[in-house]
This record gives C-alpha cells, sequence and structure tokens, in this order.
C-alpha cells in the first residue's frame, strides 16, 4: 500500500501506485480484438453501439413510414410496427445510449481524465465489452428467429408481453430479449464496478475529487446508478422468464385468452411496474448525468472560462442521482395506484427541477461574457442546452398527476422523452465525438461536414418534435400503428404526421453524412496535434497522441489545480493544464 | 512543491470534514486495495438482487388471494417419530453461519503467512459450503417429491413454489460459485502463489494474500443474505 498524503496540495514526486500493474499484449489478437486496453475497449464498445443504434435509426423511419403514409407500405402490419416499436426504444435507450456514454465514453475517459494508466481491472473491463457483444447479438438473433422480436413495447409490461396476442409473445422474441438484457447487466456490472473503483481508488497524484472534470463526475455517478438500478430490472427479467418458461405467475394474474382459461393466476403485473421503473427511472439519470458532466466541459474549453459553481455542479449531479431513486412510480399514475402515492412521486419528481434547473443556470453563466467560440462541439452543447429546457418544461406537464393522466400514452408523451432524453444527449454524443475524435485518432473531423450535420440534426429534430406535442395534445395516442378516420383527430394531424415523416428521413440521412466523415476523416482529416482545443483537463496532455498503452509513458501526471483554469489573469496562455505546476496565481488550488 | 505544499488549506470539521477525506487526494478509502473496494461495491449492487427478489417475494405473498402455505409444517422433517419443524433449515443455517467463523479464521492465518492452517480452514469452509448446498438439494427433492411445483403446489399459493425455488436456487449459485472459488484461492495458496506473487492465468496480475480477505467478504455476504432469506421465508 503506498503513502498517500491528506492533503491534495502537498502534492509530491510521480509515483507508480502500487497496484498498477498493466498486461502488455504480445500478439495483434492481444492488441487490438481482445485488448485490455479501456482506450480500444472504448471503441469496440462505441462502434458496436453504434451500429446497433444504427438499426434502431431505421426502424424509427420504417414507423415513420406508417404513421405519415398509413397504409402505403404492405410489410408494416400492425405487428410488424409494435416490433420496430419495441426493438426501437430498447436499443436506443439500454445498447446504444447506456452502452456509449459508459462503455464508450466512461472507457476512453476515466483513466485519461483521472491520469490513471487503464481501469483498475483491465481483464473483467474486457469481458465487459464481449458479453455486451454477445447480449447485442442475441438482440439481433431475435429478427431472424421464428415469430420475429418481441412486440411488447420497449417497457415490455406483462400480462400482455408473454401472450400469444403479442408478436413475439409465445415464441422466441420476448425470450431472447429477456436474455439479451441479463446478459446486458452482467457485461455492464463487470465494467461498472471498474469505472467507480477506478474513479474512488486509481486516480493521480493531486488529483482529488474536487479537481476532477464534471465528464468524470457524471460518468462515475451515472455508473454508481447503474450499479444500483439495473438489479431491478435484472430480478425483472428473471421472474418474467420465468412466468414464460417455466409457467410460473410472478406478474400473471388469472386470465381468460381468446375464450381459453389459462394456468397462471395470483401474479401482479403491478409489481413488475414497479420493478421495471425502479430501474427506468434512474436510466432516464444514468443518460442524462454524462450528458450533464459532458456538456459542461465542452462549454467551459469552448467558451474559454470556467464553469461557473463547480462545487454546484458535482452536488447537483450527486443530488440529482440520488433523487432519481425516489420518483419511479411517476410513470405509474394511470396504474391505479392510491393517489397519496401520486402525490409523493408528484412531489419528488417536481424537486428534481431544482438541482436540473441550477445546472443550466450554470451553463447559461459560464457562457456569460466567455470567449465563446462557435466549434462544433460548443455548437451542439449550446443545442443541448436549448433542447434540454424544452424537454425539462414538458416533464413539468408529465410530473403532475392531473396533468399527466389526460396526456398519459399520448404522442406528447412521445415527443417529451425524445426531447429529454433521445435528442437531447444524443446530441452531446455528437458534440463529444467532435471534442475527442482529435484525441482519439489524431485527426480533426472535417468541418464543412460536421457543419451540415449539425444543422441538418439540430433543426430536423425540432422539425419532426416540435409538431409532435401539437399531435399529441390534440388526444392521438402513441403506439398506434394507424389513426385511420377517428373523427377527433382533425385533419392537420394527418398533415403534420406527413411531414414529421419526411423530417425523420431527412435527418437519418443526415447521420450517414456523419458517419461518413468519421471514416474520412480519419485517413484525409486536418492534422490535430495534441491539444487542438488549447483543454486544460489531462487527456490533451498526453506525452502522444493517440495516448499509447499506458497512457502516459514513464511517470504519470502529477495535478496541481482544477480542471476549468481558462483565462486566468496574469498566465502566459488563455489556459493552464491540470498538471501544469505554475504560476502562481491565487487560483492554484482551485477548489480544494 | 515547497511551495504548494504551504498553501494546504486545514481539514475542516463536521461534516465538510468527512466531504473532505472522501474527496482527498488519489484514494477516497486511503487503506483499500482496489480488489477489495471492487468485491465490496460489487457486494453493495448484489444486495439490491437480492434485495429486489425478496421485496418480489413479499409482494406476492401479501397480494395473493391463496392462502400462503404453512412453512413449518411444509419444511418440517419426521425424525424420531415426529415431525420437527424446519429442523433441516436449523441445520443448514447452523452449518453456514459457522462455516463463516472457519473463513475468518483462515483469513487471519493467510495474513500470519501459515499457508497449512490457512488451506485447512478454507477447505473446510468449502467443505460446509457444499453441504449446505447438498442438503439444499435434499430440501429440493423432498418438495419437488411432495408436488412442489414452479407453477403449483398442494397446499396454497403458486408463487409459494416459484419463489422458493427461485431465491434459494439464486442463493445455492452464490455459494456453488463461492465453494468452487474458496477452492481455487486455497489451491493458490497451497502452492505458495500469494508467497512469490505469482500471476493470475487469467488476469496476469499478481497474486496477493489478501485475495483470502476479499474471497471472505463474498462468502460472509452470501452468509448474511442467506440469514435474510431464513427469516423471510421460512420464519414469516
Amino acid at each position: 500500500m503506498v503513502e498517500v498524503t491528506p492533503h491534495a496540495n502537498n502534492a509530491v514526486p510521480a509515483a507508480e501506485v502500487a497496484d498498477v500493474e498493466l498486461y502488455h499484449p504480445k500478439s495483434w489478437w492481444t492488441t487490438y480484438v481482445f485488448s485490455q486496453d479501456a482506450k480500444v475497449i472504448a471503441i469496440q464498445y462505441s462502434g458496436t453501439a453504434i451500429a446497433i443504434g444504427m438499426v434502431a435509426l431505421v426502424l424509427s423511419w420504417l414507423m415513420r413510414l406508417q404513421l405519415g403514409f398509413p397504409g402505403t407500405f404492405d410489410f408494416i402490419t400492425p405487428e410488424a410496427y409494435y416490433q420496430f416499436i419495441t426493438m426501437h426504444g430498447m436499443i436506443m435507450v439500454i445498447y446504444l445510449l447506456t452502452a456509449l456514454f459508459l462503455g464508450g465514453f466512461g472507457n476512453y475517459l476515466i483513466p485519461l481524465m483521472v491520469g490513471a494508466r487503464d481501469m483498475v481491472f483491465p481483464y473483467a473491463n474486457m469481458l465487459s465489452y464481449w458479453i455486451y457483444l454477445l447480449a447485442v447479438l442475441v438482440l439481433i438473433a431475435s429478427f431472424f428467429a421464428p415469430g420475429g422480436p418481441t412486440g411488447a413495447g420497449w417497457t415490455l409490461y406483462p400480462p400482455q408481453a408473454i401472450l400469444s396476442g403479442t408478436p413475439g409473445g409465445q415464441a422466441w422474441g420476448i425470450v431472447l430479449m429477456l436474455v439479451s438484457l441479463i446478459l446486458f447487466i452482467i457485461g455492464f456490472t463487470m465494467g461498472g464496478l471498474n469505472y467507480v473503483v477506478t474513479v474512488l481508488q486509481g486516480r493521480a497524484r493531486g488529483m482529488t475529487l474536487m479537481r476532477m472534470p464534471l465528464t468524470v463526475w457524471g460518468i462515475f455517478t451515472a455508473t454508481v446508478m447503474a450499479l444500483l438500478a439495473f438489479p431491478a430490472l435484472f430480478v425483472a427479467c428473471v421472474m418474467m422468464l420465468f412466468d414464460r418458461l417455466l409457467g410460473t405467475s410472478f406478474f400473471m394474474p388469472a386470465l381468460v385468452e381468446l375464450g381459453q382459461q389459462l394456468e397462471y393466476g395470483g401474479g401482479s403485473p403491478i409489481l413488475f411496474q414497479h420493478l421495471f421503473w425502479f430501474f427506468g427511472h434512474p436510466e432516464v439519470y444514468i443518460v442524462a448525468l454524462p450528458a450533464f458532466g459532458i456538456v459542461s466541459d465542452l462549454i467551459s474549453t469552448h467558451a474559454r472560462k470556467n464553469i461557473f459553481g463547480y462545487r454546484m455542479m458535482v452536488w447537483a449531479i450527486v443530488i440529482i442521482g440520488a433523487l432519481s431513486f425516489v420518483v419511479w412510480a411517476h410513470h405509474m399514475y394511470v396504474s391505479g395506484m392510491h393517489p397519496w402515492f401520486g402525490f409523493f412521486f408528484a412531489t419528488t419528481t417536481l424537486i428534481i427541477a431544482v438541482p436540473t434547473a441550477l445546472k443550466v443556470y450554470n451553463w447559461v453563466l459560464t457562457l456569460w461574457r466567455g470567449d465563446i467560440h462557435l466549434t462544433l462541439p460548443m455548437l451542439f452543447a449550446l443545442a443541448f442546452i436549448v433542447t434540454f429546457v424544452n424537454g425539462g418544461l414538458t416533464g413539468l406537464f408529465l410530473g403532475n398527476v392531473v396533468v399527466d393522466v389526460p396526456l398519459s400514452d399520448t404522442m406528447f408523451v412521445v415527443a417529451h422523452f425524445h426531447m429529454v432524453m433521445g435528442v437531447a444527449p444524443i446530441l452531446v454524443i455528437f458534440g463529444a465525438i467532435y471534442h475527442w475524435y482529435p484525441k482519439i485518432t489524431g485527426r480533426m473531423l472535417n468541418e464543412a461536414m460536421g457543419q451540415f450535420h449539425f444543422w441538418v440534426t439540430f433543426l430536423g429534430a425540432y422539425a419532426i418534435f416540435f409538431p409532435m406535442h401539437y399531435v399529441g395534445l390534440v388526444g392521438v395516442p402513441r403506439r398506434y400503428p394507424d389513426i385511420g378516420g377517428t373523427s377527433f383527430i382533425p385533419d392537420s394531424v394527418h398533415t403534420l404526421n406527413a411531414f414529421i415523416t419526411v423530417a425523420a428521413l431527412v435527418v437519418g440521412f443526415a447521420q450517414l453524412v456523419f458517419l461518413f466523415n468519421l471514416f474520412w476523416s480519419l485517413k484525409f482529416g486536418r492534422d490535430a496535434g495534441g491539444n487542438p482545443w488549447r483543454a486544460t483537463s489531462l487527456e490533451w496532455q498526453t506525452p502522444t497522441t493517440p495516448p499509447p498503452h499506458g497512457n502516459w509513458g514513464d511517470t504519470l501526471p502529477v495535478v496541481y489545480r482544477w480542471a476549468y483554469d481558462y483565462s486566468v489573469p496574469g498566465a502566459p496562455e488563455d489556459f493552464i493544464a491540470q498538471n501544469d505546476p505554475g504560476p502562481q496565481t491565487g487560483h492554484v488550488a482551485g477548489p480544494a | 512543491m515547497a511551495d504548494i505544499a504551504q498553501t494546504a488549506p486545514d481539514r475542516p470539521d463536521g461534516l465538510k470534514g468527512i466531504a473532505a477525506d472522501w474527496a482527498s487526494d488519489q484514494r477516497a478509502f486511503k487503506s483499500v486495495s482496489w480488489g477489495k473496494a471492487m468485491m465490496w461495491i460489487f457486494l453493495l449492487s448484489d444486495t439490491f438482487v437480492f434485495g429486489c427478489f425478496l421485496l418480489s417475494y413479499m409482494t406476492a405473498r401479501m397480494s395473493t388471494t391463496v392462502s400462503w402455505p404453512n412453512s413449518s409444517e411444509v419444511f418440517a422433517l419426521h425424525m424420531f417419530g415426529a415431525d420437527i419443524p424446519l429442523i433441516l433449515i436449523a441445520i443448514m443455517t447452523f452449518v453456514l453461519i459457522s462455516s463463516s467463523g472457519t473463513m475468518a479464521m483462515a483469513v487471519n492465518f493467510a495474513y500470519r503467512r501459515n499457508r497449512r492452517m490457512t488451506v485447512i480452514l478454507m477447505l473446510f469452509t468449502a467443505l460446509m459450503g457444499a453441504t449446505f448446498v447438498g442438503m439444499q438439494a435434499f430440501e429440493w427433492t423432498k418438495l419437488i417429491q411432495e408436488g412442489v411445483r414452479p407453477w403449483g403446489n398442494p397446499w396454497g399459493a403458486a408463487q409459494f413454489g416459484s419463489s422458493f425455488f427461485m431465491i434459494t436456487g439464486f442463493h445455492g449459485t452464490h455459494v456453488t460459485i463461492g465453494v468452487i472459488f474458496l477452492l481455487i484461492v486455497a489451491r493458490k495458496v497451497w502452492r505458495g502463489d500469494y508467497d512469490r506473487g505469482q500471476r493470475g492465468f487469467f488476469t496476469s496480475r499478481r497474486g496477493d494474500y489478501e485475495h483470502v480477505e476479499i474471497m471472505g467478504l463474498y462468502w460472509h455476504f452470501v452468509d448474511l443474505v442467506w440469514v435474510f432469506i431464513f427469516a423471510f421465508f421460512y420464519l414469516w
């Protein structure tokens, strides 16, 4: 065990922590495929997540084609539509967003940003990716299984999820979905333990928790939450699997299907809803907190100004994480629970608005009188703030019981959560990729293609989801493949549906430009150098770019300051790197 | 460096002091190794898994409309001419709790570098764990012969059998995994891997006698979970 000085400012010369021992790959296979290097694992995670995300994007096109032009496409039957909805939702939330933020950005950024050589347990980290890949393959397999993938909706509510009337309910679909989720959770746990222990126990000298970049804070808190929330989903999946395969009745009440009394009886469908949302609501913040963290760093770096209220930002992340465990039943206002519960959960839900609004104010105050560079990461960060505020405001409607009840299960809900946990985090992911791509590859992404990608995505997302609020407000229910000639629905809804579909197709194709850019810039991109954004945090101070195996060469960095020393008066440059010991400016300590 | 050291703030008192300690340099928990920290956090996560299983079982038990089988009758053994309630469960519990004691002694001997005693005590722990799983298999067999199935049983609510097999099965899996890893770690102690700092086959990390303690953490956790299962499933 190393002796560690209690005070961060008593920085001592770099020394290896006793536990650090890296596995040094000896062959091509262990260097690039079965690699234990967090950076390679990060790229594997990201590539897999983006690939499966493209599948979900195509599924959303198919749904929009049906909604915009009902009856035009024969192969989109109601059953197929439900399957598209289910797979789109599950893939986007779990296999894309969670995997990309935690497995992708977490793996790449945590060791670099806290000044570690790698994750603390590289072998378990490698297993994490391969189990994740297995989970994705099982999920994909359900497309080719007899009966196709499950069409239970991404919430997989019983009893319908395992009945014959639901696509995949009595076939392979639901089984493969549940098995895939169980695998995902096992794989994630292996990675998640790594991320948490690396942040808690594996930092460089001088890197106190209150000097960490907010990106690390966001990913760290989200991972802790995931380790506590995924168990509920794990248990729900195991129990539903037993209901489906062994004939138990955990979630299945006595029911009659097509005139036949089923063998089930005595179970509680509401129990599943509680378990699912005890996972499902923290999941929203598992996706949002890394986005909060990353966007804070993007704004500070590209506005050349220290983040406003760093300490408050950290506490807001932690408080949001804690509160998100006591709000889950606001997804269940119409499930018939006691009105007093509704009151309780509405109150806790609205309390979350306080730390969240605090973060938004602090982002805006960071921008205020900053030296704003409208780079691509900054554009995406600004777009995120706007989109997040929009999505958050509709959350106030849905958080209140009396307003939620009429809006429940309408397209308004779809518009709300796509704004707040679909578009907003995805915008951050894009911003983050434009920001860190130079570190990962050593080359800048093409600016022209990036600008095109940004404007089409940003404006297009609003073209898709703004009208959807209206469609929901007039009462169009979600999850209906065809609203037909229902009399209360005005013609404008049909026109808007066609408009939204066209917008969705355009936005989807713009993503192909982005993907092309990723590959094109790999070869033809402008040379980035080690620190193109002139940023302070440690990942930009590596001896070579891309960072080598072990990240830091012979000696680990020593940290002397927080990550936000931008435009410090009297400093020779407009940023001071975290591992830069001088000059003495009075800001050296940062928040202690 | 010296001038930086002079600017070091004093440690604040009270809650702020706790936060400052937590947030301090390099490690939140100063004397805790990576492996031990990881095991603790994993156990926290696993606690939530068992918590969800037990809460689900309690929900099912409280909300079912059919009466719940009487556990002291169901889990009784006919011995010496009388039905003795929960006798098998009592023995199982005794064996498992005792194995925690031998595990703790093994950790003690490991830190004293007494390889012989460490191995003996770990093997004894593993033996008791295996005995526990064996008795559980006996209990399962007996109940299955009496007609208990995941989807129903002769005495009442179908959820009785479902919950029983699911929760004891999940716990028994934990014990079995624990027994396997006890044997693996005991073998490493026996060969003196931890004296030589032998590298792990998969991880290529150097071995250390602390692994015995980390193994012990897992084992004590599995025992502790059993106490809750015992209380909530058998005694309720």
